[in-house]
């Protein structure tokens, strides 16, 4: 097994302000991993990060021999325009942008593939609807549709369960696993303790750096729980620049 | 007698022909791009890019008259100035975007205003301010047909895109880097269709013919297809609905045009098919499912 992602020291913030502070670690291909933390504690910056939103201020991320297409991204409640005029099945669509770029034609095939991933979330019979008309639930498994379409190696979530009721979230959980078992790399950023323990093998504690990283049943120790809630939230504009930062660019 | 009314004029004046000709090309491609700026929440940005674009047309307009490449041109940069500068003042100081476009348009159109009065007469401004869709000759025709035939091709080509990004930017990005240029060339069709519609109706007017049948589809249609095809539709329907009004009532033809889109609006506002009042008010009882 290869490492499809590289963490090297990578420091991850806005406006010089780290919220991912000195992260090292690698994660294999085709590994479950569970990204847990407190609110705060970097997941989405440390996922934004790694699908290419955001730039590290320090470090890098390596993605080795990752191209954009192969990474596919549910961020969490998508910025999307609930009222902007287009279908269940158009939305899910954009999901073969690799496959058909900005011209080309989403062929039967691709259409079979749309209806598919419809059916895998339990959407069949919504296609012709506006997007606006879903309800929260009905729009995370259309996220999901689309990501399943965009078929890529490495899948990353950031809180898909949110707001979702169990009978959502189960069948969610169910395609996640499908993905796992075709040998994707797939993270999940979770707060759910219990879901995370019985599911996902691998897990990385976060509070803006890693408090710890590796088998789920290691990692959610009580100590490293209590540790992980007594991260630091400080966003402090007269800090002065970070000196492991500079020992680091020094040797 | 209806005939003359509705066909007499055409037969008769070729300026009637010219005019209808030049609105339809407008129709054609203003009316989409009101539909994406409408949909992107832009419909006062592109009113305050109109008025941005002035002194661009206006220096264009001295420099080589009523030449719409020259006026095409100056609008292009003016419009890009101020949209870059406003955009830096908002990105680097504590105002924010619609503050700061607010008040270099002003800048702007002060600007425009004094260029073409000092320089020009009180004819140009006029000509500058409200158009004059009757006075189109062949030359100007050309122009408007060409920058709407470049606007449909540039839109074919950015349309997917342009929808992603307006639907879920940050997927786009995930995706694509496709998102930044696309921004760019719909704000370019944007200036490039208010510069045309300069000389139908004027730079005060000339968004009318792109926001107001927006409007209009929002209330017949919830697809992006069926919303671009009303539009264009509706455009092209007040264009001539005013062409003749103006003609027969002697009204000016650019602010005919604009009233009779206004009449459609508030049809549509009343009647529509999608959201309109009547429907919510009289919804008829509610399904099993």
């Amino acid at each position: 097994m290869s490492a499809v992602l590289r963490f090297r020291n990578v420091t991850l913030g806005y406006d010089r302000h780290p919220a991912v502070h000195h992260l090292d670690g690698e994660v294999e291909a085709g590994a479950l991993l569970a990204v847990v933390g407190p609110n705060g504690a970097g997941k989405s910056t440390l996922f934004r990060g790694i699908v290419g939103l955001l730039k590290p201020l320090a470090g890098a991320i390596g993605i080795a021999g990752l191209a954009m297409r192969d990474i596919a991204f549910l961020p969490q409640s998508a910025d999307l325009d609930r009222s902007f005029p287009i279908s269940v099945f158009d939305f899910v669509g954009t999901g073969l942008w690799h496959h058909s770029g900005m011209f080309g034609r989403i062929g039967r095939a691709g259409q079979d593939r749309i209806r598919q991933a419809l059916t895998a979330v339990g959407l069949s019979g919504f296609e012709r609807r506006a997007i606006g008309t879903l309800s929260g639930g009905q729009m995370q498994r259309m996220l999901f549709a689309r990501v399943a379409l965009q078929d890529a190696r490495l899948i990353v979530l950031d809180e898909p369960f949110n707001a979702v009721d169990a009978k959502t979230s189960s069948d969610l959980l169910a395609l996640v696993k499908r993905w796992h078992a075709e040998g994707r790399t797939v993270l999940a950023a979770l707060h759910d303790m219990d879901l995370v323990r019985v599911h996902f093998p691998e897990t990385l504690l976060l509070a803006r750096g890693a408090v710890a990283w590796g088998d789920t049943a290691a990692v959610l120790t009580p100590d490293n729980l209590t540790a992980a809630r007594h991260m630091c939230e400080a966003f402090d504009d007269a800090a002065a620049a970070c000196v492991a930062d500079a020992a680091a660019r020094a040797a | 007698m209806i005939y003359d009314v509705l066909v007499g004029p055409f037969l008769e004046f070729e300026f009637m022909r010219r005019a209808w000709i030049g609105v339809l090309a407008l129709a054609l491609s203003g009316a989409p791009i009101g539909v994406f700026l409408m949909l992107r929440r832009m419909s006062l940005v592109g009113d305050a890019m109109a008025h941005a674009i002035l002194p661009g047309a206006a220096i264009g307009f001295l420099i080589s008259g009523l030449n719409l490449f020259a006026m095409t041109f100056g609008g292009l940069i003016a419009g890009f100035v101020v949209a870059a500068l406003s955009g830096l003042v908002a990105r680097n100081t504590e105002l924010k975007e619609d503050a700061s476009l607010a008040t270099f348009y002003l800048v702007s159109l002060a600007l425009g205003v004094t260029i073409v009065s000092m320089r020009g007469t009180n004819i140009d401004l006029l000509h500058v301010l409200f158009g004059n869709i009757l006075a189109l000759d062949n030359r100007t025709l050309m122009v408007i047909a060409f920058n709407a035939t470049i606007t449909l091709l540039v839109l074919a080509i950015i349309y997917r895109p342009l929808v992603i990004e307006c639907v879920d930017p940050v997927f786009l990005r995930t995706v694509s880097r496709a998102g930044a240029p696309t921004h760019l060339a719909f704000m370019a069709l944007v200036v490039i269709n208010l510069v045309n519609g300069f000389h139908a109706l004027g730079t005060l007017l000339a968004v009318g013919l792109m926001i107001l049948p927006a409007g209009i589809a929002r209330f017949w249609s919830r697809d992006i297809t069926g919303m671009i095809a009303i539009a264009v539709f509706a455009a092209a329907l007040s264009g001539y609905a005013g062409l003749v009004l103006s003609f027969h009532a002697g009204m000016p033809s650019g602010p005919a045009i604009i009233l009779v889109a206004a009449l459609l609006y508030i049809a549509s506002v009343l009647f529509g098919s999608a959201g309109g009042l009547l429907r919510q008010w009289f919804p008829g009882r509610h399904l099993e499912a």
